[in-house]
């Protein structure tokens, strides 16, 4: 009986060392990573990346030149958890990580991939934090200060308010640093912030009375939200029950807010909104890309998505112009790449001529919109 | 002053939703001595049957309703035969933790069916409410709707658990296992119909819960479900009528601490509350005092 469990075991054992081997088949494709929130309160934001990234990775190998394969993790948008993840994907060989999604998480993984001199261009972790003194981290999305600054200066210049009171996340580093931004830039320019506490800590967060309750105490006439859409929504929906009459001012985190299912657009008309990315546009770049994507999972993507799209793009046109095949190592890549983020100048789905500092920040425009009849319509 | 009452009407309303899942809480541990804590998922879920059912099938509300009980009720009896029957002679402590598995698995399984973006539920209960004080107070008809039905169905069950056949063997069974199982009451069928009952509540409580906090995501059950423990702890755990009570006075507390003290800190304020009543009368307010048996 021994002899019998012994043999089962040793080949159990054989099999599974076999199985280590299979994964690694595709030899020939670049391994990129793709990190981010894929389940839990913010799966929707690491859903949205990973499936475009996917995508873009598709139509690229569907080319038949160069061939690339996404490792994609969860982290659940958790700094640990996002290390972790990139230590496994390390593992697996990643040559170069177009990833974290979420600005806490990549702050974190950036530190680790500065130690290794592995390259990181992230879709959406905004925040100043995640390439601050790292020569080899870059983003595609706009910064938080650049944001906070621009909506500043929007809300003065298009005269959209003269009391203003903000709803922030003050547990999250992407809310945090617009809100920063935005009030030394308003205490410059002249605008009067009304109110600055209406705080919450948690995305998840049902209830928004309190917070509304104070903005109006003050006698708030624009409310500011420098939040993601989930909650963007549930502030939406309760300012409209308790009978306030805000107009709401939101950052690009709020693109996806139209597509929520069941959402009355209507609670929505008149907001205004900072977005790289409008999903109604009609040039054939995005209308492509918005039918492909809704093709395949269903949804009206979002900015995130957006991001990550143009991440894996511009990837592939450095790998095109450096000669990064398959061997080329990760220490490699990012010696290559960082000259080459330079120099290049990428037109895509969440900006025209974007063109990157030497610090890893993306100059492009950021464009207001204005909800109007439940689509984006410009301001002018 | 308007601000505190129109403060105190939110805290109202956010405690009559915790109450009324506080109720299928407390049912569950009160007869089978288990906490549920994938009774939150089964609320979620519960909330997207009557989403489906009204905004991709277009019926109306009440058909919603009532099909979110039928899944939800046989969603709790699966859950109870396939998890926690198997466990009936384990620790407490083994039971705790599958039920936080399941609690995930739904979660999970939830994001697999419909997605990770949120959905915008549509509220059965007309919008608008009552203007008091000359419209400088407004309760909303989904906080009153609420309110009835929290006290409706707490004394209805009341009533059951006191009144019925099933309901004393609920409260046999509840008393003792072993001596209930030895008088001839089959247990496991008990404790399947205090399932089955604690789940269509929790199809009730999502879909008002839902009504007056639209966003709809496969994790938004969690956090009502904790706070509604704790509220269930509050009125002492296992008492249909402290359900009831701590739910809304932890929903005043919330509201009250985050307009006074901080409006970051109102999930502080729910978990110091659970805190302290286990420091200093662990059997809550309205709970019985339990002699352990040595």
């Amino acid at each position: 009986m021994k002899k019998v469990i012994s043999v089962v075991m040793v080949a159990m054992m054989a099999i599974c060392m076999l199985a280590g081997c299979g994964k690694s088949k595709d030899a020939g494709a670049i391994k990129v990573g793709s990190i981010g929130p894929t389940t839990g309160d913010y799966a929707q934001y690491g859903l949205a990346v990973e499936n475009a990234m996917k995508m873009a990775a598709d139509e690229i190998n569907a080319l038949g030149g160069l061939q690339f394969e996404v490792l994609g993790e969860d982290d659940q948008g958790d700094p640990t958890m996002a290390v972790n993840a990139y230590n496994r994907e390390m593992e697996k060989g990643m040559q170069a990580l177009l990833g974290t999604v979420t600005s806490g998480a990549c702050a974190a993984v950036a530190a680790e991939a500065y130690k290794e001199r592995v390259f990181l261009l992230t879709p959406s972790a905004s925040n100043p934090a995640v390439n601050e003194g790292k020569d080899n981290v870059y983003q595609v999305c706009f910064t938080d200060p650049n944001q906070g600054a621009s909506a500043a200066l929007t809300i003065k210049n298009l005269g959209l308010g003269t009391k203003i009171a903000i709803i922030w996340n003050n547990a999250q580093d992407y809310s945090t640093s617009i809100y920063q931004s935005f009030t030394a830039k308003a205490a410059e320019i002249g605008l009067d912030v009304v109110v600055k506490d209406a705080t919450f800590s948690d995305d998840s967060n049902a209830d928004f009375s309190v917070q509304l309750q104070k903005a109006a105490d003050a006698g708030a006439d624009l409310v500011f939200l420098p939040i993601y859409y989930t909650p963007v929504a549930a502030i939406m929906q309760q300012a409209k029950a308790a009978g306030y009459n805000f107009k709401f001012f939101g950052v690009d985190g709020m693109d996806g807010l139209l597509a929520i299912d069941g959402f009355d657009t209507s609670l929505a008309e008149g907001s205004y909104m900072l977005t790289p990315f409008d999903a109604n546009k009609t040039d054939s770049k995005t209308t492509a890309f918005v039918s492909n994507y809704k093709a395949k999972f269903g949804d009206v993507p979002n900015q995130f998505a957006a991001d990550a799209y143009d991440a894996m793009y511009i990837f592939y046109a450095a790998c095109q112009d450096l000669g990064i095949t398959a061997e080329t190592s990760a220490k490699d890549v990012c010696e290559k790449m960082i000259p080459w983020m330079q120099k290049y100048t990428y037109t895509g789905l969440t900006g025209d001529n974007m063109v990157w500092g030497a610090d890893g920040c993306v100059s492009k425009a950021a464009t207001a919109y204005v909800i109007r009849n439940g689509q984006y319509a410009s301001v002018q | 002053m308007s601000t505190f009452l129109s403060n105190l009407i939110s805290g109202v309303s956010l405690g009559s939703v915790y109450a009324i899942i506080a109720l299928g809480y407390t049912m569950v541990y009160g007869i089978a001595k288990m906490l549920n804590f994938a009774h939150g998922d089964v609320i979620m879920i519960g909330a997207y049957m009557c989403f489906v059912m009204m905004f991709n099938l277009n019926t109306p509300a009440f058909v919603g309703v009532l099909i979110a009980m039928a899944v939800c009720t046989l969603l709790g009896i699966t859950i109870e035969r396939l998890a926690y029957k198997p466990l009936r002679q384990a620790t407490s402590l083994s039971v705790l933790i599958t039920a936080i598995g399941m609690s995930y698995f739904l979660q999970n399984l939830a994001q697999l069916i419909w997605g990770a973006n949120p959905k915008s539920f549509k509220s059965v209960i007309p919008s608008g409410g009552l203007s008091l004080m000359g419209g400088s107070l407004k309760i909303s008809y989904v906080t009153i709707v609420t309110i009835i039905a929290s006290v409706l169905i707490m004394v209805v069950l009341t009533l059951f658990v006191n009144h019925t056949k099933m309901g004393k063997a609920m409260r046999c069974v509840s008393e003792d296992r072993g001596a209930a199982e030895l008088m001839g009451v089959n247990v496991d069928l008990t404790i399947t119909v205090t399932f089955a009952i604690g789940s269509a509540l929790a199809a009730i409580a999502a879909v008002l819960m839902c009504s007056a906090y639209p966003t709809l995501k496969p994790t938004t059950g969690s956090m009502p479900g904790i706070k509604a423990f704790t509220a269930a702890v509050f009125g002492g755990i296992g008492s249909i009528p402290g359900a009831m009570l701590g739910g809304i006075l932890l929903g005043v507390i919330e509201i009250l601490g985050k307009a006074y003290v901080s409006s970051e800190l109102g999930d502080a304020f729910v978990f110091a509350v659970l805190i302290l009543v286990l420091l200093v009368k662990p059997t809550g307010l309205l709970g019985k005092k339990i002699h352990e048996k040595v």
